[in-house]
């Protein structure tokens, strides 16, 4: 049966997307090799894409190796999210002066910039409805965010190639993509073929396959997109089991195993800085030498830092191991109470880029299997 | 370009008068500067306050709900930012935003006894509520402040609470941790002044502010006299940043403090009080 | 005109103890009136009686030498004053002054000692309402000691 919603794009005329972006004003960003690894920068065309690489992932590794195949996505996701443009790292959020002893404020303008996301993984769009419950989905609403999100075009991808780290099936939260993209692509490539189902869910992205080059879907094609999902599913990196996991972890705050990965963890933050969902800062005011201007600016934090929760002469959470607790906990049992969801997405990267190989999935594990509560001192 | 709310700009006011309550702590009243509209405010919220240059804290509101012209914050001197604001002077500016936090549940309170308990500093964040209550006295039963401070030089708003305690609309029992020979009150923690009064627990609602520490005795002095946990309210304090829900410092278990809180019900936070560095 | 029994029957402290025990209780004790300013004892004095405050209040102090006498608690209407009897080598431990006038109770303690230990099931009583009372300071002395600590180490 015809499917306008659904057709079949060749390889040779997926740069024909990039066209039809940027006729429709819209900056491309993407996957992208810099300094060893895949990251999220402005991509001008499919050859910028990492063709060809795939990721070598584990606990507190990372390595881009060549595959045998000109892939487009070949590979997992890297060290930046998605959140790096709808919740920069550093933004000026109003600048001040003082005059005579008037204050005046004046706020940043927010930059009109139309983003197209091209090749969101699922967990990266369950991440990004999560983030949009904490900056646009409650009492107060981040400007910024608002903005870009609104304007923002989404590209979704279906994996083929889990990653060493991936348990997005674990947290049902992929890999395929079921919703919050405007398109999405499944890339079909052996030796016969290169060519990408593309899937349009809304009127925009409906527009942007209509302009494609492209023919219908045979049943064949079909089902090598059902197998290539499937095929990323089976090979899941890690597993999370997530049955009871908030009551599991709100009943066990002194549980030993606190102690032990604590023992481990240097609180150094990565995990918190690669996390996709992660949405803690910190503003900080900065004057010039009159100190007649003023600024002040909003950059990430993590709740890994002494100073975090710093009240009255001292930290709440002095010892690494309230540290550690608390980001965990929260990513995975508290987030439940303020968003009525998980705050983690199985994208594994927290797992990846810890210099320690502290894994996320093995710490629930072994809290769930001795379901004791720990010794007090 | 839409029109848009940016939440963490800060609205211009003056400072209309000043006053220093102790060495240490002193109150502003605020009015808007020009052209800029009063921020309302209900007894036990909070607004933050910008020293230029320096940065915010969290300071909640002191003054009569029932004057929503100008807000009154009461300030201990504990940092840069407070210093920077205690160095302003009057029709000097200040920024504020708010208000912020859940509200002390005056609704809830009607019918009921009201026992107030303040420990130091935590009168300050008391005081709205106190007003409302000795605003219109028939709407509660019997009310009592207990105020608890470290040392004679530390008690605030003394003339207050002594015609407060003329007045007879309400019963008020000043305990100091110590003295020295000019002192003629009670000397002992404020929590023994609990059981020197008489409960009606299945009418009483309480209303807590001070130090954690104070603040999680009293609650059990209550509950020892009966008095339910879900009646008996604490004003939670944490590390705020943005006072919006959105930079996570506040966190209390579950809890944003900023917007779940400041005050809570002891009972939701009685489990979360004993687990050490949460 | 009350007798001590009736008296000491209505002091929260004895609230009811059986008759017989209040008489033998009675058989140690005298009525005491406080004036305002006066000297109930002082630190380091032999520790040979206790109180029960029937009115008034009482400042108990200790002396700083740099700071002076420190008032550390007041006893009010209703409440006991004075552990010190209980134990060798029965000396007081601070200063008892009065601050408001008032009257009271006073039970002689080497009397009631040799009373107690013949009777032990009354002693046993006895102790275990001063404990009570004790647990009671010394958690409200314990929360005096963390405020003061947080208050000097407070930035």
């Amino acid at each position: 049966m015809e499917n306008d919603n659904r057709r079949v794009v060749s390889r040779l005329n997926i740069g024909e997307i990039w066209q039809w972006l940027k006729a429709e004003g819209y900056q491309v960003v993407g996957p992208t090799i810099r300094d060893g690894a895949i990251v999220y920068d402005e991509i001008d065309g499919p050859d910028e894409l990492p063709v060809g690489w795939t990721d070598e992932q584990n606990g507190g590794k990372y390595q881009l190796k060549k595959r045998p195949d000109a892939a487009l996505f070949g590979y997992a996701v890297g060290p930046h999210s998605w959140k790096k443009f709808l919740f920069p790292s550093r933004r000026r959020l109003w600048k001040g002066t003082r005059d005579e002893n008037q204050l005046t404020i004046e706020t940043e303008t927010i930059p009109d910039t139309k983003y197209a996301f091209f090749g969101v993984r699922s967990c990266e769009l369950h991440a990004i409805a999560i983030q949009d419950k904490v900056f646009i989905g409650g009492k107060h609403v981040d400007p910024y965010y608002k903005s870009h999100r609104e304007q923002l075009f989404i590209i979704g991808v279906n994996c083929h190639t889990a990653g060493g780290t991936c348990f997005c099936v674990s947290m049902n939260t992929g890999p395929r993509c079921s919703s919050g993209y405007d398109l999405v692509l499944t890339e079909i490539i052996d030796q016969d073929r290169h060519e990408f189902v593309v899937d349009s869910a809304t009127d925009t992205g409906k527009r942007l396959l209509n302009s494609l080059t492209s023919h219908a879907i045979s049943p064949d094609v079909d089902s090598a997109e059902k197998t290539s999902v499937e095929k990323a599913a089976k090979n899941m990196g890690r597993e999370l089991p997530t049955e009871g996991l908030k009551e599991l972890l709100a009943n066990n705050y002194e549980h030993p195993r606190w102690k032990e990965v604590a023992s481990r963890c240097m609180t150094c933050a990565n995990c918190t800085m690669v996390c996709p969902t992660c949405f803690c800062s910190s503003v900080e005011d900065t004057t010039d030498l009159t100190g007649d201007h003023t600024e002040r600016w909003r950059q990430w934090d993590s709740c890994f830092t002494m100073d975090f929760s710093y009240l009255h002469g001292g930290s709440v959470r002095q010892s690494p191991l309230s540290r550690y607790r608390q980001w965990m906990t929260h990513k995975l049992s508290t987030w439940q109470d303020q968003f009525g969801t998980s705050g983690c997405v199985g994208c594994g990267r927290c797992v990846t880029w810890c210099p320690v190989a502290i894994d996320i999935t093995e710490e629930v594990k072994a809290i769930r299997a001795s379901q004791e509560v720990g010794t007090h001192d | 370009m839409t029109e848009y709310q940016e939440p963490m700009a800060p609205v211009p006011y003056r400072i209309f008068r000043r006053k220093q309550e102790t060495n240490d702590v002193f109150t502003f009243e605020l009015v808007p500067s020009k052209g800029t509209e009063t921020i309302g405010f209900a007894p036990g919220q909070f607004n933050m306050l910008y020293a230029f240059g320096l940065g915010e804290v969290p300071i909640s509101v002191s003054g009569d709900p029932e004057d929503q012209g100008k807000l009154v914050h009461t300030i201990r001197v504990v940092g840069a930012v407070t210093k920077g604001l205690a160095a302003l002077k009057r029709d000097e500016s200040i920024g504020v935003r708010g208000p912020f936090g859940s509200d002390w549940p005056l609704k809830q309170a009607v019918g009921h006894d009201v026992i107030v308990v303040a420990g130091g500093l935590g009168l300050a964040p008391l005081r709205p509520a106190l007003y409302a209550l000795l605003s219109h006295p028939e709407r509660y039963g019997k009310l009592t402040l207990l105020y608890g401070a470290r040392t004679e030089e530390d008690l605030l708003f003394t003339k207050e609470w002594g015609k407060w305690k003329n007045s007879g609309k309400i019963a008020v029992e000043v305990s100091l941790g110590q003295a020295s020979r000019k002192w003629r009150g009670t000397v002992g923690h404020v929590t023994a002044l609990l059981p020197r009064i008489s409960i009606q627990p299945e009418k009483t609602i309480a209303f807590v502010c001070g130090p954690e520490t104070m603040m999680r005795f009293v609650a059990i002095e209550l509950e020892k006299r009966g008095v339910n946990r879900d009646r008996i309210f604490i004003s939670m304090e944490r590390n705020m940043k943005c006072a919006v829900g959105f930079c996570g410092h506040c966190q209390f278990g579950p809890h944003f403090v900023c917007a779940d809180g400041p005050i809570f019900p002891y009972g939701r936070m009685e489990p979360l009080l004993r687990i050490r560095e949460l | 005109m009350e007798t001590l029994e009736g008296l000491l029957a209505r002091h929260p402290f004895f609230e009811d103890l059986p008759e017989p025990d209040l008489k033998l209780i009675a058989g140690c004790g005298r009525n005491v009136a406080f004036r305002e300013g006066q000297t109930v004892f002082r630190e380091g004095e032999a520790a040979n009686e206790f109180y029960l405050l029937r009115e008034g209040v009482i400042r108990i102090e200790i002396n700083s030498p740099r700071l002076g006498p420190i008032t550390i608690q007041t006893v009010h209407a209703g409440e006991v004053l004075g552990w010190s009897w209980l134990f060798p080598p029965y000396r007081w431990h601070f200063d008892a002054h009065v601050m408001e006038a008032g009257r009271g109770t006073c039970l002689n303690g080497k009397c009631l000692r040799e009373k107690l230990e013949r009777d032990p099931q009354l002693g046993f009583a006895l102790m275990k309402r001063f404990n009570g009372i004790l647990l009671q300071r010394l958690q409200s002395t314990r929360l005096q000691l963390i405020e003061a600590y947080e208050g000097a180490t407070e930035k």
